[in-house]
């Protein structure tokens, strides 16, 4: 790690000025960032904490609306968001009890790491990510590995979702990091459906449009017989193929379907 | 009724209220007044040519002691390697120099180039990113058999090849072996991968080296498994400090598996910079550093063919492996696929005719030396696959064949070098198919069935060679060392035991078992009793911990030793009760003269060795105090058998493990429950082997798995509740305990039954899969699957 100076804002805007200042980065739950200083990856010359900002923190449930905070830990999520059961138990089940009670949504989805769970529920539920400038569609977050529409200095303030009918995340580990080898959250609002896949697309997070026709035709695993992806353009490691990651979209898609 | 106390009993261990209660004292721990911190400036390229090294802007960063490269080791030896292998045409392997800093050459990614002392760690850091070098990159070579072939790049230019050696074992049953192949009414071949591991004990290397120029006299701290063996290799081969001029200490060490026991760069390195700047100099490995440069184990890519005669008889057994030894040779890497690989292809099977080839190979990786079992789950989990393999194209039942070859008779000569002196194969199976309730697979099979899993069972034995070693045994087969341990006993006083052991305890539990064996022998209770290791200024003599052999050799040493002093303690009684040294016996604590009710008590016999002033001066020294050395005659057979039910999901590939069973014959238990942890811990790092764990370097040699993102191990949930059973024992016939050794044998016994249930389960679901290589991940299993 190198050197840097850290403020800790109390309120939005204060965060927003310290992070105009030449080389601010700001810091959620650090799960990704810290690390990554430790490596000397990164030399921020200050780090806004975003942690001590109330606005950022909890979440508010109304009828089929649910928000959250930016600053919102995985631990809060999953305890708190039992409006949203398919949300939560994603929630639940990042990463390690550590990363849950430290890592925030808002941090997450800034990161947009390829591999993450919550950009699948973001994009499978058409959430709205609201930040300190503006209101920002999921389908128009998310911008590529590691790379979001976000511009600099700006933070996430709240995620506000609308409850579907029904939903469910599946999740296949990679075996050493526990990250999404693929994760696909299919989520059922009316008369569409939401299919959104991460860990398998070396483009990140994406909807599968030839699932969220069938299954918005008839909401079941058998809608989804016969429909694959092809592993070009897939993320191929020592950790599995892009075919073997486009095979395992349509078996996670399946048991989403299942478990919703 | 299991016992309470003494050989036998399972006391929980006394060691584990500091380890617990973080009131360990492990070498981070330690900081000397006035330390400096070291970082070392790895190489981030896998080879090359080192043209220069400048430190001139480094020097003059804030905190910068001093920076030391290559050029200042010019004078000092390199790093010693402990064995020497002999090949097949009688010449002695090609041994290159290990430098502590590199000289002329980076050979491996995380190479030390450069080493900078600083106030601060951080300084050190920042320091080390000033220095400036000039690398010509060379084209590495990663793969074993392209690295032997022409032309192929040279990891050391003064040697002749990349070839260490080409070892063949038994040389003279080569045409024997040829010959029974070719009249074999069966042979079956598989090719396979036993793949690199990185050790990752859960703490990573550290060494504290601290000099006082008034009494010329060294310190090292240092994360070992044997700080003898550092305090001889490094004190006489590589910075010439004598025995007596320099102390090794080994505190609590939290895990070795085999990588703490060799003597490494950074040791020498903290031990001569503390001389050179007459200041006390620390390094702390990071996790990231460890994957780097911490040996790494097996790597053996090999062909084994088994002949079986038209009975299912096997009757000769033939194999090729290329073993990689990475850069350079670390202390005991040739030891490892010859000697402790070689002569374990018997198995527990009476197979007439063995031989074994094995071409080890220099690459431009990090070293790799033992690892948990070394060179016997190698050996293992060739034949127990090659022997499941030929079950099933014979369509024998894998354990009928397996029985049907078993040896039953012993003592046993195999044809490959060693004498079993005991076991009983049969028994650990019979009790196997008992307790693993085979009878109900099918039944559970069915029920995996039902929700759309692949059921299959995987059985398989394994032998082990541990109690390391008979010295005159292994100065024969190339070792620099004598293997015998050493133990103190001094009684003081008022009665209480130091016991000062040269084995090392880092997870073993020692310091709870071995007072058990004394408090046996004497009768006294265990708190009496204090172990003492890791400590060459406490510790007269000690070859260290490694090779399951503790017990066996160290607590052999300790017996022998206990014996002593208690043939003291009687004639000291025997003056007391003016009776004869010959009429004395002890029991429970007391001496008494047999046949009549005299007796005096095991405190007042070791009072009157201190405070002689009734006592026998003319005949006896006061003092009750004795060493032993232990040489065993004959290494441990440990033997045993395993079973595996695995169900795997045919959509995805995963395996998840459902049962696991062992049973072990270990000989005489002297802390049944401490024994059973550590078949428990083995057994989940050959899980981790089997289904997760593999070290992966691409093409230029950079470490494609070098952090828990990409290296899995294992972690509680992939792990089932294990069922072991220690009851089928046959005492070891050579040492006075029985004992055999426990440590390795999960780590050996388990890959090949994980990976032969595998196997079953597929086939069992219409796949024609024979083999798949370790790691079993849910990728390769499915990958699998489409092929077959």
């Amino acid at each position: 790690m190198y050197e840097f100076d850290i403020e800790r804002p109390a309120s939005i805007v204060a965060a927003a000025k310290a992070l105009n200042a030449e080389g601010a980065q700001a810091l959620g739950g650090g799960q990704t960032l810290i690390p990554s200083l430790k490596q000397r990856l990164d030399q921020p010359a200050t780090l806004v904490c975003l942690g001590g900002i109330a606005e950022m923190q909890g979440i508010n449930a109304s009828g089929n609306d649910l928000s959250i905070g930016g600053g919102t830990t995985h631990a809060d999520v999953a305890a708190g968001a039992g409006a949203y059961p398919a949300l939560a138990a994603l929630a639940g089940n990042i990463g390690d009890p550590a990363v849950r009670n430290r890592g925030t949504i808002g941090g997450s989805l800034a990161n947009n790491d390829p591999s993450a769970d919550y950009p699948a529920a973001v994009l499978g539920s058409e959430a709205i990510v609201r930040t300190n400038l503006r209101e920002i569609a999921a389908d128009n977050f998310f911008d590529g590995m590691f790379a979001t529409t976000l511009r600099e200095g700006e933070i996430i303030t709240r995620v506000d979702f609308v409850v579907p009918e029904k939903a469910a995340y599946a999740k296949f580990d990679q075996p050493a990091s526990r990250f999404a080898l693929v994760g696909v959250f299919v989520a059922q609002y009316g008369d569409h459906v939401r299919v959104a896949v991460t860990g398998a697309s070396e483009g990140g997070v994406f909807r599968w449009a030839e699932a969220e026709a069938a299954l918005a035709a008839d909401f079941s695993p058998a809608a989804l017989e016969g429909l694959s992806l092809s592993g070009d353009g897939m993320i191929s490691d020592l950790h599995g193929s892009g075919d073997y990651r486009a095979h395992l979209v349509g078996v996670m898609a399946k048991r989403a379907v299942a478990a919703a | 009724m299991p016992k309470d106390h003494g050989i036998g009993a399972s006391p929980k261990r006394r060691e584990d209220v500091r380890f617990l209660t973080g009131a360990g004292n492990y070498t981070d721990d330690i900081n000397v007044k006035g330390q400096a911190y070291v970082h070392f400036l790895r190489s981030d390229v896998a080879h090359g040519t080192l043209n220069g090294v400048d430190t001139a802007a480094a020097e003059a960063m804030p905190g910068v002691v001093r920076i030391f490269t290559g050029a200042d080791f010019a004078e000092v030896g390199g790093l010693p390697c402990g064995w020497q292998v002999t090949d097949r045409f009688g010449e002695v392997m090609q041994e290159p120099a290990h430098p502590v800093l590199a000289q002329g050459k980076v050979r491996h990614v995380g190479d030390p180039i450069a080493a900078v002392v600083a106030d601060t760690y951080a300084q050190a850091r920042d320091a080390a990113e000033a220095i400036e070098y000039d690398i010509d990159e060379l084209p590495a070579v990663i793969d074993m058999k392209a690295a032997l072939s022409k032309g192929a790049p040279k990891v050391h230019d003064d040697l002749t090849s990349n070839l260490c050696f080409d070892w063949g074992f038994v040389e003279e049953n080569k045409e024997a072996v040829e010959a029974a192949f070719a009249k074999a009414a069966h042979v079956t071949t598989l090719e396979l991968v036993n793949q690199r591991l990185v050790a990752n004990a859960m703490e990573p290397r550290v060494a504290v080296g601290d000099y006082h120029r008034a009494t010329d006299e060294h310190t090292l701290y240092t994360t070992s498994q044997n700080p003898h063996v550092i305090r001889l290799l490094m004190g006489a081969f590589v910075l010439g400090i004598p025995e007596h001029k320099l102390r090794v200490v080994a505190p609590d060490v939290g895990g070795g598996f085999g990588s703490k026991i060799f003597h490494y760069a950074e040791e020498a390195f903290c031990t001569f910079a503390a001389k050179a700047i007459n200041r006390p100099v620390k390094w702390t490995c990071s996790r990231s550093e460890a994957f780097i440069s911490d040996a790494q184990g097996r790597d053996h890519v090999t062909k084994i063919e088994l002949a079986l005669d038209k009975s299912n008889n096997f009757t000769a057994l033939r194999t090729d492996t290329h073993a990689n030894m990475g850069a350079y040779l670390s202390t005991f890497a040739p030891s490892v696929p010859t000697w402790l690989h070689g002569t374990l292809m018997a198995g527990n099977y009476k197979t007439p005719l063995i031989y074994v080839n094995v071409k080890a190979v220099f690459t431009n990786t990090v070293p790799v030396d033992a690892y948990r079992g070394a060179g016997r789950p190698e050996a293992t989990f060739q034949l127990e696959r090659v022997i499941d393999k030929a079950a099933r194209e014979l369509g024998v039942d894998p354990i009928k064949l397996r029985r049907q070859n078993f040896i039953t008779e012993f003592p046993y000569a195999t044809p490959v070098a060693v004498e079993y002196d005991t076991g009983d194969y049969v028994a650990t199976m019979d009790k196997l198919e008992e307790i693993a309730d085979m009878g109900g697979f099918e039944k559970r099979r069915k029920a995996s069935a039902k929700k759309g899993l692949l059921r299959g069972l995987g059985v398989n034995c394994y032998i082990e060679a541990c109690g390391i070693a008979p010295s005159h045994l292994v100065g024969q087969l190339g070792a620099r060392a004598g293997l015998y341990e050493s133990a103190t006993v001094r009684v003081n006083a008022t009665g209480g035991i130091s016991v000062m052991t040269g084995s090392h305890s880092h997870g073993q539990g020692h310091e709870t078992a071995f007072p058990q064996v004394i408090a046996d022998m004497i009768g006294i209770d265990e708190s009496m009793i204090e172990i003492v290791h890791g400590d060459t200024s406490k510790v007269p003599m000690g070859m260290g911990t490694y090779g399951s052999r503790s017990l066996a050799v160290g607590g052999s040493a300790m017996v022998r030793a206990a014996e002593k002093v208690i043939n003291k303690a009687k004639k000291i009684a025997a003056h007391l009760m003016e009776a004869s040294d010959a009429d004395i016996e002890l029991k429970d604590g007391q001496f008494s003269v047999a046949g009549t009710d005299k007796s005096v008590a095991w405190g007042d016999v070791t009072l009157a060795a201190y405070v002689p002033h009734n006592y026998p001066l003319e005949e006896l020294e006061p003092g009750l105090e004795e060493t032993a050395f232990y040489d065993p005659a004959n290494f441990t057979y440990p033997a045993g058998a395993y079973a595996c039910e695995v169900e795997v999901d045919p959509e995805t590939g995963k395996v998840t493990i459902e049962r696991f069973t062992a049973t072990d014959d270990f000989g005489t238990l002297v802390n049944p429950m401490i024994v059973s942890g550590q078949v428990h811990g083995g057994i989940g790092q050959g899980i981790g082997q089997a289904l997760l764990e593999g070290c992966v370097y691409d093409d230029d040699g950079q470490l494609l798995t070098g952090s828990y993102m990409d290296y899995a191990m294992p972690r509680a949930d992939d792990v089932p509740f294990y069922k072991v059973d220690h009851s089928c024992a046959t005492p070891c016939t050579h040492n006075p305990l029985g004992v055999k050794g426990c440590g390795e044998a999960g780590a050996i016994g388990s890959p090949p039954s994980v990976v032969n249930a595998v196997v079953d389960a597929l086939q069992r679901g219409g796949h024609e899969v024979t083999h798949i290589d370790m790691p079993l991940s849910p990728s390769r299993v499915w990958q699998a699957m489409q092929q077959g």
